[in-house]
């Protein structure tokens, strides 16, 4: 059975339905890799799926439990983490005050300041350091910690590479196999397609709200996927723009 | 040394204002909300106080401590029907609902207690006009410093809460960034209903001190709120300890003001105010977020 189910999802902007329709699902361990141009609708996708977006139609399911009407923060109680994108982090709470701040709240499990900072050498020494003191490679680090910390049962992480240099990305990614070889269930929005599909199990590619293209990763080549992003073909599903 | 005195008893004076600006400093830090019934409420603390002290016949200090969870749970309760269903409905819905709630406030006090003037200070004995003479020409009066100490203690006790416990890390997260609060976990309307709370526990010391130092009458919280406004815009909306600056800052002009001129008390106050707002406009703060020091928080 999947771990997260996303049925029929439609969410809006005022008069702009950002997300039409959209379905997907997350087993226990899987990677999955949401892509897709600007404007697809990933981060209201995301955001939604947290509860941090007002759902418009559609049901958001955790281990089967209808979650829709949940806010936010019962969502994390119950295991649903995003990492939003641009990280964030509370600029004026230190990097420890960030991870034992959301500690606090989320559930009990492997994740403590102590597993954060072995996943995340590089905050070893900024423990004390306010969020705004920060680079935004150890920003990236803080954030994903601070939602690891909440022992997530699926993590969401929003444009983990956006505004980070490539040596700074090369990092979190690194520190972030050790996220994933713990058995995590994460969802990630990624703009470099490569990464996206060197890193997931699973790819969902979005373009104007809906899902394009949806499956194994190994299934699709790079250029399957790049066709959908730009809209050019779709894969795998029927109702995908031509 | 007048003027060493004046400065003084300003200095001890912000001390009172500082107690009266910490809970609105509070709520709009937290929520950003202008409580305009704040210095209503502070006189209905003063009142109950009052009633406790005069017919069940005890101190004005055990009153305080019998009020205070009256207050605490007068201050959920707004939060739950008051200001959250407000603060949805737009920015001016909040100042719309708790102006609403000053008038119903004032008058109830009005229809309940009638209009004369009532005061703690013959409850406190010698404590109300006691003073210490540092020199002939400088007196330190024991309530004033009283209620600096206890101001400061409020201020520093609030801070050393939000610096080093849970629940504290929760508020500043919440202030900083409620939309990201919620998705670390933490109950934002939790968060609102302790600082709402929190904010009627300050003004329920604020109104204590104000029955102990000087006469009240079911009218007096418009004058107080204004007192409150001007102490935190001084030393920065949002900031504890900035409204402890901003009350001396008030306290000081207008007792400079009154050894000039009778008038002059609460004429200094308000051009100390204005003359803050002036700097800060030709210091290049020309929106009035930089005017009032409104701290940025990220867009949802």
């Amino acid at each position: 059975m999947s771990l997260l189910q996303v049925e029929q999802l439609d969410a809006r902007h005022g008069l702009l339905q950002a997300v039409r329709g959209v379905s997907l699902s997350v087993s226990e361990g899987e990677i999955l890799a949401l892509v897709g141009a600007n404007g697809a609708g990933k981060t209201t996708l995301l955001r939604t799926i947290a509860g941090a977006h007002r759902l418009a139609g559609g049901r958001v399911l955790l281990d089967g439990k209808d979650v829709s009407r949940d806010r936010a923060h019962r969502r994390v109680a119950m295991g649903i983490t995003l990492v939003p994108e641009g990280r964030r982090l509370f600029t004026g709470l230190t990097v420890r005050e960030n991870l034992l701040v959301a500690g606090a709240r989320g559930r009990r499990g492997y994740w403590t300041v102590d597993t954060v900072l072995e996943a995340f050498p590089m905050l070893r020494d900024r423990l004390g350091n306010r969020g705004g003191e920060l680079s935004g490679g150890e920003q990236q680090a803080t954030a994903i910690g601070r939602a690891l910390i909440s022992n997530p049962r699926v993590l969401l992480i929003d444009e983990l590479s956006l505004g980070l240099a490539p040596i700074a990305v090369d990092q979190v990614y690194q520190s972030l196999q050790t996220v994933i070889a713990s058995g995590a269930t994460i969802i990630l929005v990624e703009q470099s397609l490569d990464r996206a599909m060197n890193v997931a199990s699973h790819l969902v590619c979005m373009l104007e709200g809906r899902t394009v293209l949806e499956g194994k990763t190994a299934d699709f080549t790079h250029k399957q996927v790049s066709e959908a992003y730009f809209g050019l073909s779709s894969v795998g599903r029927e109702d995908g723009p031509a | 040394m007048i003027w060493v005195n004046q400065i003084l008893q300003g200095v001890l004076l912000g001390g009172y204002y500082a107690m009266l600006a910490c809970g609105l400093s509070l709520m709009f830090g937290v929520m950003r909300i202008i409580n305009l019934a704040h210095g209503s409420l502070a006189v209905v603390a003063a009142y109950l106080v009052w009633v406790v002290a005069n017919r069940l016949h005890f101190s004005p200090f055990l009153g305080l401590a019998l009020v205070l969870p009256c207050m605490a749970l007068a201050g959920w309760l707004l939060q739950r029907l008051v200001f959250e269903r407000s603060l949805g409905a737009g920015e001016l819905v909040p100042l719309l609902s708790t102006f609403g709630l000053a008038v119903v406030l004032d008058n109830s006090m009005f229809q309940t207690f009638g209009a004369d003037s009532r005061s703690l200070a013959p409850n406190i004995g010698d404590l109300a006009w006691n003073s210490w003479g540092v020199t002939s020409q400088i007196y330190v009066g024991q309530l004033p410093l009283l209620t600096f100490v206890v101001a400061v203690a409020l201020l520093g006790g609030l801070h050393l809460f939000l610096l080093r416990t849970p629940m504290g890390r929760s508020v500043r997260a919440t202030t900083e960034d409620p939309d990201t609060a919620e998705l670390v976990g933490i109950d934002t309307r939790k968060v609102y209903g302790f600082a709402a709370a929190a904010s009627l526990v300050a003004v329920g010391f604020a109104g204590t001190f104000l029955a102990m130092r000087a006469a009240f009458d079911p009218y007096a919280g418009p004058a107080q709120l204004i007192f409150a406004f001007e102490a935190i815009v001084i030393g920065g909306t949002g900031s504890l300890w900035g409204t402890l600056v901003g009350g001396v800052v008030l306290g000081v002009a207008q007792n400079l003001g009154a050894q000039v001129s009778p008038q002059g008390f609460l004429v200094a106050g308000h051009a100390a105010f204005l003359a803050v707002l002036a700097l800060r406009f030709f210091a290049g703060g020309r929106g009035l977020r930089s005017l009032l020091r409104i701290p940025r928080r990220p867009a949802a």
